[in-house]
């Protein structure tokens, strides 16, 4: 066993046991601190193995140190810390709690050195992230997190048979890039790809993270998907069938997030949209593809985390959820408003945001390698996020309409989240070096170039000029959209009951003739054995005597012959 | 209720006025800044602008050709 340095995971872990046994200011301490002190730790890890032990015939490494790994965990504390300020006051403890498992685990993933250790951490999150969910205490809540639990657990599954298959295959358990081909790495692909919510199963992710509580949904917006940017980024880059997937996650999110009425379930279908850019970087694979979908995942926690407090703060304000409800908040709700806009801003890549300087990088990578129909798609989804989020969730919430409702701003804990996370959008957009020292690679990219940001801006911009043409065609409706969990929440269980109703004549014919025969075979019983039975009947006293004495008789007339 | 100097309609009309000057100085602006062209048509007078719009009309006539057969009320999974 080798230990050089403390798991930084393990922090959050073990401080989900300690959170609930303290109460009041201490509790405040103790869940603001465990994050920081979790940052801390992830910069102490070196590069390489930080820690090993043997595990039958495998050496597991659960800490394994490298650039790529410290972008993710850092980013993961930096989230846990901010998430929990947010909802600090606000979220019942076991949320917290619960949280403090979900991002400790995330960190286990982003420093695992062996696939058993990815595993390991990946069910830990899969537990947390559903108790994340529960806590929230509806009953929509419930429901939509067993349908999620048991989508991950398949996940779980696939990744499991996949390790022991690849483990059998070549003998090794270090999670490296791996090559696409035979079954032990499609297996492995396929766990991953469930929690990168991609295609066929997309859609558990807009089903079960509006039903987070507002708190909920910001820690649940963060982990998951991006712990499966993380495992693909360095189990497989350069993997073509990932571009395909990530175009098609763009424009899902896109076009659903379009037809949506709930203001966290915009959101929801644009972590989608934003992920399938990442995936669409991994697939493309050169440095710069890399760094960009690396440095894309990093700013979108950040951002997508503003948005989803800006949305949870008006839930938590009015408790609407609808942008059919909502609208004029500006008003009442400036902070939150300002907040977020820039979240929007950012989200759109709009120049001096977080966004411009990370998904410009997957764009270059795309003209680079000279994939022109790519890059096209990319400049229209640029486009098509703008106009989904940048400009959709704003404008329905804040402004459109006055519904009449004057929240004020939210509490003091939620309000500076919001204000740290909106600083590091425009500083990280500002100032991109900071980011860009994190990355994988060296970069050599110049995001600000005057062409570049005038290019953006007529896309964006333009985009917007669109959005209020056509707003008599974005009317808002009290509806919902049809997606794949139709199949396994509407289809399935009618699927079933029609079986049932099929095979209920044939189900009772047969309990019929079983129960007919059960009867006869008591009534027979009854018969012989019953009180008056032949059998079983009582015997007189004197009835006994004689048969005995005859019984006598018939020996002795036996033994004198 | 006294109604915010953000909603009235002359401001509203002012905003449109002053968007759509910002719109065509974006355009205007790709003069006096070269756009670096990976492809040929990346460099057109305009084309990102043109590009951006008609792509986001395409999106929003998509989604709502989609939306006649996805779109279902909002209690539907709760009946």
């Amino acid at each position: 066993m080798m230990t050089e340095a403390f798991p930084p995971g393990l922090v959050l872990l073990l401080g989900a046991f300690v959170l609930p046994l303290v109460k009041g200011r201490l509790r405040d301490v103790v869940a603001l601190g465990l994050p920081l002190i979790a940052l801390w730790l992830v910069w102490q890890i070196p590069d390489g193995v930080a820690l090993s032990m043997p595990f039958l015939d495998y050496t597991l490494e659960p800490v394994k140190g490298d650039s790529l790994s410290r972008l993710f965990a850092t980013i993961f504390a930096i989230m846990a810390f901010a998430g929990t300020l947010f909802a600090l006051h606000q979220s019942r403890v076991a949320e917290l709690a619960a949280a403090f498992a979900y991002s400790g685990a995330s960190i286990g993933v982003a420093f695992a050195g062996d696939l058993i250790t990815v595993f390991v951490f990946w069910e830990i999150m899969a537990l947390g992230s559903t108790m994340v969910l529960w806590a929230s205490g509806t009953e929509s809540a419930y429901r939509a997190g067993f349908r999620y639990i048991i989508i991950h657990l398949l996940g779980g599954v696939l990744l499991m048979a996949g390790i022991v298959d690849y483990a059998a295959m070549t003998g090794s358990i270090v999670f490296e890039a791996m090559e696409l081909g035979g079954r032990a790495t499609w297996l492995i692909l396929a766990g991953f790809l469930i929690n990168v919510a991609a295609p066929p199963l997309s859609a558990w992710l807009p089903d079960a993270y509006p039903e987070a509580s507002p708190g909920g949904m910001v820690f649940l917006s963060a982990f998951t998907t991006k712990t499966a940017v993380y495992v693909l980024l360095r189990g497989f880059p350069g993997t073509e069938l990932l571009i395909y997937l990530g175009l098609y996650m763009i424009f899902y999110g896109i076009i659903y997030a379009l037809l949506e009425n709930d203001m966290r379930r915009i959101l929801a279908y644009s972590i989608v949209n934003q992920v399938g850019f990442m995936v669409t970087g991994i697939g493309i694979g050169t440095e710069m593809a890399l760094n960009g979908a690396a440095a894309h995942a990093f700013a979108h926690i950040i951002y997508k985390a503003l948005l989803l407090m800006s949305a949870g703060s008006v839930l938590y304000m009015t408790g609407r959820r609808k942008c059919s409800d909502l609208g004029g908040l500006f008003q009442s709700m400036p902070l939150t408003c300002i907040c977020g806009v820039i979240g929007a801003l950012a989200i759109s890549s709009f120049p001096w945001t977080s966004g411009f300087v990370s998904k410009s990088m997957i764009n270059q990578a795309a003209a680079d390698e000279h994939l022109a129909a790519l890059w096209l798609l990319l400049a229209a989804a640029s486009a098509g996020v703008f106009l989904h989020a940048g400009i959709k969730f704003p404008w329905f919430v804040f402004f459109q309409k006055d519904s009449g409702l004057r929240p004020p701003d939210p509490p003091w804990n939620m309000k500076a989240a919001m204000v740290l996370f909106a600083f590091l959008c425009i500083f990280l957009g500002v100032v991109p070096g900071p980011l860009y020292a994190l990355l994988p690679f060296p970069v050599e990219y110049e995001p600000y170039t005057g062409g570049h940001v005038v290019a953006m801006l007529q896309l964006l911009l333009f985009s917007g000029l669109a959005f209020f043409l056509l707003l008599p065609l974005m009317k808002r409706t009290l509806t919902i959209s049809l997606d794949v969990d139709w199949f396994y929440r509407r289809a399935g269980p009618s699927l079933v009951a029609a079986l049932m109703a099929l095979g209920r004549p044939l189900d009772q014919a047969l309990r019929r003739l079983t129960l007919r025969r059960v009867d006869r075979f008591l009534d027979r019983l009854l018969h012989y054995h019953g009180p008056d039975g032949r059998i079983a009947g009582t015997w007189q006293t004197g009835t006994k005597v004689l048969t005995i004495t005859l019984l006598f008789v018939v020996v002795l007339v036996f033994s004198y012959l | 209720m006294k109604q915010h100097w953000l909603t009235r309609p002359e401001t509203i009309r002012k905003l449109w006025f002053g968007s759509c000057g910002v719109l065509v100085l974006t355009v205007l602006a790709q003069l006096p800044f070269h756009i670096k062209a990976h492809f040929p048509f990346e460099g057109w007078f305009g084309f990102a602008a043109g590009f951006g719009f008609l792509s986001c009309v395409a999106m929003v006539l998509l989604a709502k050709l989609l939306g006649v057969v996805l779109k279902r009320r909002d209690t539907y999974y709760d009946d």
